[in-house]
């Protein structure tokens, strides 16, 4: 009975050892990551200043901007339907841009991932390639490609089947083939690092038993890439509600997505409480998205398991 | 007055590489995008052996709220000319005395002395112009001399429709078209700018600085505008024409100022002294296409400027111009209000 006693001692010493020794480093770490979000909680608890920045006033008035607000002229309160409007649609192109990134990144994953070993790397590199150039200039390039005289109007209007261009350019499609276009990496390399670890030999398994290719795939394939399919989910979905160049360039500055907003006031709306409590919003939201995932996988895992 | 591609890109160009080796000095400046001349620029350099970086910025609000925060690290800022008290008033600018300088004597008499900026203690002319419309007359053939092309949009222009989104200048387009007064705290008047505005919103297409690549490659057919663009777009596509709106439009000027906090304050004082040279003045404007505040400058001009239509305000809308000026804290307000409530 002494035995495990001193071991144990011996044990929660050596804990409380490497815990001291990666203090600083943690306390660093921390600070580092929650320093600036105190300065941003702090500030949606402040009064705006006339030309932006802040006035060391409380108020509260950044908060009910979020959900309500005031008319300027008959003084009633009611519900900000225009700040609502704009996060439903954040959301909804998010969900968007996250499911149509699954339809084209699993199959491309998959694809890459089916390939023998020495081509893999080949059509990962293909795959990153855009990940070289600039955001910027890759959000441009799509406005040269679906703006009036873009390539596609322009081909469309050589070929006879049109007489006036289409509107393409500063439509919510625009916006939706921006973020695709951007985020369709992040989908891919989860999903292909996932479905290169997969053993085939259980796909032909289940074609011995005489599984049809649809039952294969969505009983063998898609269950054992779900970490990755999800994982992808993440990663596109959560950058894609903060996006913010896609939507200006593509959109046109008019339909504001939640980034735009926030940007917009700590520019020229000149309200940084406003904007300070709106990005705090955005990542309560974003922490709920990343808690629903994360207890779907746990769920998926047991009983796939 | 300005533009830009989008309004985060916020560009560094770098004039003048061979600059680099035997540079002598630096000097910093923070600008609207598309709007200095880069042959003047290269003249500045060789002429002073000093390095120039210009970054853009796309509306006074970004400069403002960008430079307040401090250690910007740039010397030099060109607001526009109601934005000067607030940059004075907030300290951000560094007295410089340009009314004393050697070629201050080339300043135009009606420059020399500003409400802005009394005695010009602060800042040097730059450029100024007009805030009117722009349209392409092959898709509208109509009247563009009036605010309607934004605020009533004609059936040929729904969906075409750009507006520079820099807010004082949309919504005083607003307040005149409604028979306001600029800077007007009448509750009554800005109520129907407010609704006029949420009601023409739907037949936008964008809210946009990049009118000049934009309106010449079709993207837009119309847009509220500056003239120096609209002249710019012209060169690009004739059927372009800049409209003075009758019911009252916007005079303008930008000037260039030093900042307080400059690290090349000798050589930002020597721009300010070059700029105010009418070859370097006319050589500017050959770039940005407005006029510039510098007497003489006219005959270093390209010859297409004289008598353009951008430039030569027509006599019969000569009245109708105001000048810019900033207005009381709680008219602004109110106009923020207005401003925010349209871009949601």
């Amino acid at each position: 009975m002494t035995q495990p006693g001193a071991n144990e001692a011996e044990r929660s010493r050596d804990i409380r050892k490497r815990w001291l020794l990666s203090l600083p480093a943690l306390l660093i770490v921390l600070a580092a990551a929650t320093g600036p979000l105190l300065i941003v909680v702090l500030y949606s608890f402040l009064s705006p200043g006339p030309y932006g920045d802040v006035q060391w006033q409380p108020s509260m008035d950044g908060w009910i901007g979020v959900f309500l607000e005031r008319d300027m002229f008959t003084e009633t309160l009611s519900i900000a339907d225009a700040h609502v409007s704009i996060l439903i649609r954040s959301v909804m192109l998010s969900l968007v841009t996250t499911v149509v990134t699954l339809l084209f990144g699993f199959p491309t994953a998959y694809f890459i991932a089916t390939r023998p070993e020495r081509t893999r790397e080949l059509w990962l590199l293909l795959i990153t390639i855009p990940f070289w150039t600039n955001l910027l200039i890759r959000t441009f390039a799509v406005l040269q490609i679906i703006r009036n005289d873009g390539l596609i109007n322009g081909v469309l209007m050589k070929l006879g089947l049109i007489t006036r261009p289409i509107q393409m350019l500063f439509t919510d499609g625009a916006i939706l083939t921006g973020m695709v276009y951007v985020y369709l990496p992040l989908m891919v390399l989860p999903v292909y690092a996932n479905l290169e670890k997969l053993d085939f030999r259980l796909v032909e398994a289940a074609y011995d038993l005489y599984a049809t290719p649809f039952r294969v795939l969505t009983r063998i394939i898609i269950p054992l890439a779900k970490p990755g399919l999800i994982a992808g989910s993440i990663l596109v979905f959560i950058p894609a509600l903060g996006a913010y160049v896609t939507p200006s360039i593509l959109g046109g500055g008019k339909n504001l997505m939640l980034g735009n907003l926030i940007e917009l006031q700590f520019g020229q709306g000149r309200n940084w409480p406003l904007g300070s409590a709106l990005s705090i919003t955005l990542m309560l939201i974003v922490t709920a998205a990343l808690l629903f995932y994360v207890r779907n996988v746990g769920s998926q895992g047991s009983r796939h398991g | 007055m300005k533009r830009i591609l989008a309004s985060l890109a916020m560009t560094v160009a770098v004039f003048a590489q061979s600059g680099l080796a035997q540079a002598e000095g630096q000097l910093n400046i923070y600008n609207w995008g598309n709007y200095t001349s880069p042959d003047m620029i290269k003249k500045f350099e060789d002429a002073y052996k000093v390095k120039v970086t210009i970054t853009d910025y796309d509306s006074n609000d970004t400069a403002l709220a960008k430079v307040r925060q401090g250690g910007s690290g740039f010397d030099m800022v060109v607001p526009s000319q109601n934005y000067i008290p607030i940059w004075i008033s907030e300290g951000l600018l560094l007295e410089t005395d340009p009314g004393k300088m050697e070629n201050f004597k080339n300043v135009a008499k009606e420059w020399t002395n500003p409400d802005f900026d009394p005695g010009r203690k602060y800042t040097v002319p730059w450029a100024m112009g007009i805030v009117g419309t722009v349209v392409n007359t092959d898709v509208y053939k109509g009247d563009i001399n009036t605010w309607g092309i934004i605020f009533d949009t004609p059936a040929e222009l729904k969906g075409k429709v750009n507006v520079v989104p820099e807010m004082t200048d949309v919504i005083d387009a607003a307040v005149l078209y409604n028979g306001g007064k600029k800077c007007t705290g009448d509750l009554t008047i800005l109520k129907k700018v407010r609704d006029t505005l949420i009601k023409a919103k739907p037949d936008w297409v964008a809210m946009e600085y990049g009118t000049i690549e934009k309106m010449g490659s079709g993207d837009f057919a119309a847009s509220s505008d500056w003239n120096g663009s609209a002249f710019r777009q012209r060169l690009k596509n004739p059927a372009i024409k800049f409209g003075y709106p009758k019911e009252g439009f916007v005079n303008w000027s930008d000037n260039l100022a030093v900042l307080k906090d400059a690290k090349n304050v000798e050589n930002a004082k020597l721009f300010q002294n070059f700029m105010m040279d009418p070859q370097n003045a006319g050589m500017n404007s050959g770039f940005h296409r407005y006029a510039n505040g510098i007497a003489g400058s006219d005959k270093y001009m390209p010859a297409d400027m004289k008598g353009a239509p951008e430039i030569d305000i027509p006599a019969q809308f000569a009245s109708v111009g105001v000048p810019s000026m900033t207005c009381p804290p709680d008219v602004q307000a109110l106009y923020t209000k207005i401003w925010t409530e349209l871009q949601k």
